[in-house]
């Protein structure tokens, strides 16, 4: 800083002289890259170098002891038409994703504007609900989860203790695997909820009192002043859930113990792909899984921003 | 968008002083409530019990375990796998994570500071591409990152973790951080501009002084993202000595009979704790994090 040329103070106001601007944004360029430069590298080497690679991989047969030999679009041909895995398991992905997002927000969105009003002890149960969302994830929660649905598990002895008694296995049985992984993302509806709750807190309290006045009731109220007002959360929500959901991958890991059995019903896309790619080494078919994970997630995410120019409502704008 | 400050609104406490009694509702209300978080609850507690249970008392739908009491389940989850002991992966897991947090807040610091604050040229396509990464699924970069990397030689080495967070490419967090930068007042810029000072000097004297409450729910969320990550270790490392917690649980799974659940659930419950002793302590930050940029928890 010393060797900054003597300028009495007021002339950087009147600096407009176009040399002297020029300098400026030369060094707001130099600054702003070397700033940026981490990131930049990071995002050329092992994001969208990888991403480019990944598509010229998936064009090809690879096994990574052999160089990737080009073979056109036989991945893609080959998941489209003769693996029925991969459309098994693109059906329990959609499946757990359109059970599970839904349920979610209506917990979500049931409990924050339960909890919006004032109830005592809000903090405390505001805590109480968002801390699944912290260790819904881990490994020891799965490893609960596993228990808890077996034959001779914790639910079992629950119901038993009250009368009801069964052996069914929930996580063995492929017709309720599946329920219990959508069971464990709606216990993590916490997340979205604190989301809600932020959002709540933004609607001016007079709407509902003049809509009170005018007659309408809580239901009529929650409809037409909590969910427009709310739209844009809600959306804003429903697609971070969407994208999640596509990529589920830990539990059902350890609860099938890296099979996705029983009969595939917790093979999850993601959990296929893990297959190929590191237990098969079949890299390019991986790979081009990979690209239909991406096709898959940017179409629902075009999808819903599509329909949220329809039911979305931002304000005075229109 | 500054960080909405999330209490109870006071219109709310104007009107019910908390001596008066519970209505009818409000009865209701917190009936609801408290049957909601016992529920979600039970589990977690009855692992806690199970967990200081003798194993041929394991299925016993209760909490506590009374006459059943023993530790034997963490003595002997605390000799680890493959002559590893447990204590080995949680310290494994603290570097890690300890790394991690390290490496992403600096990164993720800087280059919102040139999102936030520096004009510079195409900075929006950057931004635009900067979020377009946060819906990006890690699957479609796996394999090739992990070629790589397997190139460089870092299995079996903590680099995989590491040099993405020092790459800051978990966008969140550089969102996080943009969003609170712009809140703060650009007045103080100038005002450090005028004594002198360049980009850097604002970056540290301005901007970090000031954004230290974003700064610390960046370090707690990657602290847990890292201490629960399973996927990462399960493809970079196969060592047992450099297994994390996620990973050494997951072998536990393998190596233990199905009559053995006593070591599991003590072992579990004991990888639980970190994130819990966080929680509670910064529950306040947390919550304002994900209320503000929507993290996923």
């Amino acid at each position: 800083m010393v060797l900054t040329t003597a300028r009495p103070p007021d002339a950087s106001i009147p600096r407009t002289r176009p040399a002297a601007r020029r300098r400026t944004a030369w060094r707001e360029n130099i600054s702003g890259y070397v700033f940026l430069s981490p990131w930049l590298l990071g995002f050329v080497t092992i994001v969208a170098g990888p991403i480019l690679v990944s598509l010229y991989l998936s064009f090809t047969r690879y096994s990574v002891l052999r160089s990737p030999k080009w073979t056109g679009l036989d991945n893609y041909r080959r998941m489209l038409t003769q693996d029925p895995t991969f459309w098994s398991a693109l059906e329990v992905t959609l499946t757990y994703l359109v059970l599970s997002v839904p349920v979610v927000q209506v917990f979500a969105l049931f409990l924050a504007s339960m909890l919006n009003r004032g109830v005592r002890g809000s903090t405390v149960y505001r805590a109480i609900f968002y801390l699944p969302s912290l260790i819904g994830g881990s490994v020891a929660i799965a490893i609960l989860w596993r228990y808890l649905f077996e034959g001779d598990g914790l639910l079992n002895n629950a119901l038993g203790a009250i009368g009801i008694s069964t052996q069914q296995s929930w996580i063995g049985s492929p017709d309720t695997a599946l329920g219990t992984l959508i069971v464990l993302n709606v216990w993590q509806f916490g997340a979205s909820m604190i989301i809600y709750l932020a959002g709540l807190r933004q609607v001016p309290a007079e709407l509902y009192e003049s809509a009170a006045i005018d007659g309408a009731g809580a239901f009529r109220r929650f409809r037409s002043i909590t969910l427009p007002l709310l739209s844009p959360v809600i959306f804003f929500n429903v697609l971070m859930n969407v994208v999640t959901a596509f990529q589920a991958f830990n539990t059902a890991y350890i609860v099938s113990n890296g099979t996705g059995g029983p009969a595939d019903s917790t093979l999850f896309y993601t959990l296929y792909l893990y297959q190929r790619g590191f237990v098969d080494f079949d890299m390019g078919y991986a790979s081009a899984l990979g690209w239909g994970l991406l096709v898959l997630v940017a179409a629902s995410a075009a999808g819903l921003f599509a329909l949220s120019r329809r039911l979305v409502f931002y304000g005075d704008q229109r | 968008m500054t960080i909405p400050a999330i209490s109870a609104p006071r219109r709310a406490r104007k009107h019910r002083a908390p001596q008066r009694p519970l209505t009818r509702q409000q009865f209701l209300r917190q009936l609801v409530l408290i049957a909601l978080a016992v529920v979600m609850f039970y589990p977690l507690a009855w692992m806690l019990g199970a967990s200081f249970r003798s194993d041929s008392a394991i299925s016993d739908p209760g909490i506590w375990p009374g006459s059943q009491f023993t530790t034997s389940g963490y003595t002997e989850g605390w000799q680890g796998i493959s002559g590893v002991g447990f204590g080995r992966f949680i310290l494994n897991s603290f570097l890690v994570a300890a790394l991690c947090v390290v490496a992403n807040v600096v990164a993720c610091a800087i280059t919102a500071y040139a999102f936030a604050r520096i004009d510079f040229r195409l900075r929006r396509l950057w931004f635009a591409l900067m979020l377009g990464t946060l819906m990006l699924p890690h699957h479609v970069i796996l394999i090739p990152q992990y070629l790589l990397f397997r190139h460089l030689g870092w299995i079996n080495t903590y680099l995989p973790f590491v040099v993405p967070k020092l790459l800051a490419t978990d966008a969140f967090f550089v969102f996080l951080l943009v969003q609170f930068f712009r809140a703060i007042p650009r007045e103080l810029d100038e005002a450090a501009r005028l004594d002198g000072c360049g980009h850097f000097g604002i970056f540290f004297r301005i901007i970090l002084p000031l954004a230290k409450p974003a700064l610390a729910t960046a370090a707690i969320f990657t602290f847990i993202y890292s201490w629960n990550d399973f996927f990462t270790p399960l493809i970079y490392l196969n060592d047992p000595k450099l297994f994390t917690v996620p990973l050494a649980l997951r072998s536990f799974i393998d190596t233990t009979s199905n009559s053995a659940f006593g070591a599991l659930f003590a072992m579990s419950a004991l990888s639980l704790l970190p994130v819990l002793g966080v929680f509670i302590a910064f529950q306040r930050l947390l919550v304002d994090g994900i209320a503000t940029t929507g993290i996923r928890g």
